[in-house]
Formats: C-alpha cells, structure tokens, sequence
C-alpha cells in the first residue's frame, strides 16, 4: 500500500456480486489520493469496471445485485440509507469507453447536466460551456461551431465532450471507463494531455484501454485479476518492479 | 468469380452424376422465379385495386360540381354529395383518439420498458399484444352498451353515441398499436445512453424523459402514425358507436355530437346504392379522398422514420 496524503475515497472490504451468484469483486480495500490520476487496471472480468460504476452507483438499478463492504467519498458513506443518489453523481463524473453525444447540439450536450440540475441562468451556461469545453481542452476547435449538432465532431471530439459535460457539473472526482478504446493515437494524447491537466483540480479514476496506456498516464496504480485487488502501488512501481508474480506476468503479456 | 468456380469443381468431384446438378439449378431456378412472382404481385395487386379505386372514383368529380361534392351536405337521394361532414367527420374522431392514445400509449411503454420489474414486463407485454386481437366489433359493442349509456348519463345528453365514444374506443383499439412499437422504440435506445444521463446526476425520470424518449423520438413517431391509420381507417366499431350523422361537426360541442365518418359511410352504403349511379361513385370517391389522407399522413411521418438511419452516435 503507497502512503496516503489525502485520501479521497476509501474502498473498504467491496465485495459484488451479480444474480448468478458469482462475485465479481471480492474483498477490495484501497484508498483513491485526491488530485492524483489513479489507474485500475486488469485483464476483462477483473471487476475493475464494476468497481468504478459502484463508486457514483451506477449499479444501483442492476437487478438482482449484492454488495457488501463500504465506499466513502471524504469520509461520508455513499450506500449510506437516505444519500442523495443524484447529488453523488454529480459530485462524482464518469465518461464511458464510448463517446456518446446525447441528440442535441454541443452546448446542448455541456448544458445537459447544469440543466437538470436547475441551473436556468443564460450568463451562468455560457460560463459553464465555456469552461468545460476550456477544460477539455476542447474550445478552441469548437468555439465558432457551438451550434451544430454534437454528432458533427470527430470520434476524439466527442469523447472531450463527454469529458466537458461531465465538468460542466463541477463534480470532485472523474471516473473514465477506456476513454480512448475507440481513438486513434492523435486523439488519445490529446485525451490523455486532458488528464494531465485535470489532475491538479480533480481526483481522477482511469481504466486505460492498454498497459502502455496505464504506464503513461498512472500516478497511482491498482492491478485487479478476476475480482481480486492483487497489488497495488505508487506511480509505475508496480510496471518496473512489480511485487506480485501474476503482476509481472501480465504486464510483460505473458497472459491476458 | 473465383470462389463459385471453385465450389462448382468441389461440387462435381463429390458428386460426379452431373443429372444431380441439373435438377439442383432447377429447383433453384423454380424457387427464385416463384418468389419473384410471388413479391412482385403483391405490388401489382396494390396498383391494380389502386386503379379500380380510381376507376370507380373519378368519374364523380366529373359528373358533380365541386362546390357540391365539398359542400356541407351529404343527402345522396337529393344528389348533394358534400363530402366535408364526413371527412371532418373522421378527422376529429381520428385526432382526439391519438389525443388521448398519445400520452397514455408513450406512457405504458415507458412504464414496461423503464419502470416496470423483469417479472411484471413479462405478465404485460402478451397481454397488450392479446389486447390487439380482440375484433373491432367486440370493442363497436363494449361501445354501444356500456360506453355510450354511461356518456350520455353524465352528459345528460340526448345520445351516448358522439364522437367522442368513437374516440374513445379509437384510442383504445390504437393502444396496442402505439404501445408495442414505442416499446421497441425505446427499447433499441443503448443502455449507453441510460447510464450517461444518470452519470450527469439526472434522476431516473429525468433520465426517462429527457436521455431515452428523445433518443427514441423517431419510433414514438411511427408508432402514433401507425396508430393514427388503424384509428382513421377502422370502420366497424365506429359505425357502431358515433351515431352516424352527416352534420359539419364545427360547433364547439361537436365532439359531444354524433358524426360520421367516411369509413362508415361507404360500409352503410355500399351494399345499398345502384351500381353505376352518382351516388356509387362518390362512395369510392370519398374511397381515393381517405386514401389521399393517409398518404398524406404516411408522407409527413417519412421524414421522422427515416431520420433514425442517418442519426449518428448510436451504438
């Protein structure tokens, strides 16, 4: 375990399970540093994008679920009874592997969230377009364009919208699911360079598409096997030296 | 064409009586020209009752005046053809069907798609398809003896029979209809689109009605079309329940009062009329104006249904 200066979430004992009665994760204890990219990694069905949809309860209207263990985000219990499921979300942003522009226009898309969270004022919107897209390091392509349909922007734009209208929230923590698996390599570093510069205000969850991926852009990171937290370390320690011979097999690709 | 030649050699080295693969290409032969002729009579038997329609049709917009056959009379034995009772006739009955079909058919699908646990989806989704197979004629009777006493009770109305029964038994046969393709609609919407709206903190309703039913737009849109023809070609139950009086329904209770449509009215006097007369005619003229209607709604739903193969982002 690498030494905590802040935690920002505590993962304490998470065990998950779906209706077929397997666990998908089991007994997961680790602590998420604030302004700091963390990054899960691991071969599919490790439970690691399981894990990053419990965190803003994404699960909750899966059926037939169970999870045992506790999430906090400062301190404060997420699953606690009476929490304000919304209000988590958007505390707690997630962008998916799929760039997914919702119908509408671009500003649309950014005002969406603000939006249902009753944000009416026209001044304020602009101020929130223009500082997502700034922050996604998107604006400066789609500043003349802001009008036109969400849908017109390339596979790498899109993804930094999604990025963008999760900001708009102004939530504390951003959860990125394979951000860049459906980019080429120009859009990925400019993903990626997003992350960096998001790093300073936001807690940063990141499941990378590749290990190389997960080598470029980890400050912190947590190796998964099959619903198992199997190591976890700071920054590349864990791709130089691992610890753990499943590690080391799977980051010099002896399997997965 | 590599690949066929090759397969003809493998073919003829497994097989070598070379009489086994002329039958085979004869058969073929006979199975593709029988499904040619079977597609393509289906759209010469759409032309062909298309023509007689018109054969019928036109000769009274040529035997009575225009002024005539749109004016507000329809009295066949004095030769007033006016058509426009009966065609306003079918419209209000048909809007206010989909009126009152529209939000209760969008919002049973949204139910049994979004809200709805496994188990109960399972319990409703055949019993709105049995809802659909139930004859219109049952439904035209359910209407007469039920419906229709209970409006004219708590109207204190002269007669139950108005358009607003036939409205009401419209939207309900148009149910099934609007329900089950809006369904589907919303059910082609990604999962994708559902955890994106709840990711930005919209609760579940809000992620209902601003992420999935407008994502689903397009099929919602077929889907009150498709109800929409069923309600404005559906004769039977309506001939039984709206009364069946050729009056301009402009008045602002008209939706209170009897009318007919044009429907009933080529069903309750088709069988009556001298064939060749005027009156004949203008029974199937009033077939080509209903006929022109749908296309027309069919024409405006186009662009809608189409609209969803040229959305992007879609996964």
């Amino acid at each position: 375990m690498p030494e905590q200066q802040n935690p920002k979430i505590n993962i304490q004992d998470v065990t998950y399970e779906y209706d077929d009665g397997k666990p998908i994760l089991r007994h997961v204890t680790l602590d998420v540093t604030a302004h700091a990219i963390t990054v899960f990694f691991g071969p599919a069905g490790s439970g690691k994008t399981t894990l990053l949809r419990l965190i803003n309860r994404l699960n909750d209207l899966v059926e037939g679920s169970r999870m045992s263990g506790k999430i906090l985000l400062d301190g404060r219990d997420i699953y606690a009874p009476g929490s304000n499921v919304p209000e988590l979300r958007r505390r707690v942003g997630m962008v998916f592997a799929l760039p997914l522009p919702l119908p509408g226009t671009i500003r649309e898309n950014v005002t969406y969230g603000p939006q249902l969270a009753g944000v009416r004022d026209r001044v304020r919107l602009e101020e929130v377009v223009e500082r997502s897209l700034t922050q996604a390091a998107l604006w400066d392509e789609v500043k003349d364009r802001l009008d036109t349909p969400a849908t017109s922007l390339s596979g790498g734009q899109q993804q930094r919208l999604c990025i963008a209208r999760s900001l708009a929230l102004k939530p504390d923590v951003l959860l990125l699911d394979e951000p860049t698996s459906g980019l080429d390599p120009i859009s990925t570093a400019k993903v990626e360079e997003t992350l960096f510069q998001l790093r300073e205000h936001y807690t940063i969850i990141v499941i990378p598409h590749s290990v190389q991926q997960a080598g470029r852009v980890a400050d912190y990171t947590a190796f998964f096997l099959m619903g198992e937290l199997i190591e976890y370390g700071t920054g590349t320690a864990l791709f130089t030296s691992p610890r753990d011979r499943r590690t080391e097999d799977y980051v010099t690709g002896r399997f997965g | 064409m590599l690949i066929p030649t090759r397969l003809a050699r493998l073919r003829k080295i497994r097989r070598p009586r070379s009489s086994s693969v002329s039958w085979g290409r004869w058969t073929e032969f006979l199975i593709e020209s029988l499904i040619r002729i079977l597609g393509l009579s289906t759209i010469g038997f759409v032309l062909l009752i298309f023509l007689f329609l018109l054969k019928e049709g036109v000769p009274v917009f040529l035997r009575v005046t225009p002024a005539n056959l749109f004016g507000a009379r329809w009295y066949p034995t004095f030769d007033l053809f006016g058509t426009m009772p009966l065609l306003l006739g079918s419209v209000l009955v048909t809007v206010t069907a989909i009126a009152i079909a529209l939000p209760l058919g969008v919002a049973t699908a949204v139910f049994v798609r979004e809200v709805a646990p496994g188990w109960a989806r399972e319990i409703l989704k055949p019993m709105i398809e049995v809802l659909a197979g139930i004859p219109s004629v049952v439904l035209g009777f359910f209407g007469m003896t039920l419906v229709a006493p209970l409006i004219r009770t708590t109207l204190g109305a002269p007669t139950g029979l108005t358009a607003f029964t036939g409205a009401l038994i419209l939207a309900y046969m148009s149910l099934p209809t609007i329900i089950s393709v809006a369904e589907d609609a919303l059910d082609a919407v990604p999962k994708s689109y559902r955890d994106a709206g709840l990711a930005m903190g919209a609760t579940q309703w809000q992620t209902i009605w601003r992420v999935v039913v407008p994502a689903a737009r397009s099929g919602i849109i077929t889907a009150v079309m498709l109800g929409m023809g069923r309600a404005i070609g559906e004769t039977m139950a309506v001939m039984m329940v709206t009364g069946n009086a050729a009056r301009l329904p402009l008045s602002l209770d008209a939706i209170f009062r009897p009318v007919r449509t044009m429907t009933a009215t080529i069903a309750a006097e088709m069988g009556e009329v001298a064939q060749g007369s005027t009156h004949y005619h203008a029974l199937f003229g009033i077939g080509i104006i209903l006929f022109l209607v749908t296309f027309v709604i069919n024409l405006v739903a186009a662009p809608a249904i189409f609209a969803k193969r040229r959305r992007g982002g879609l996964r």
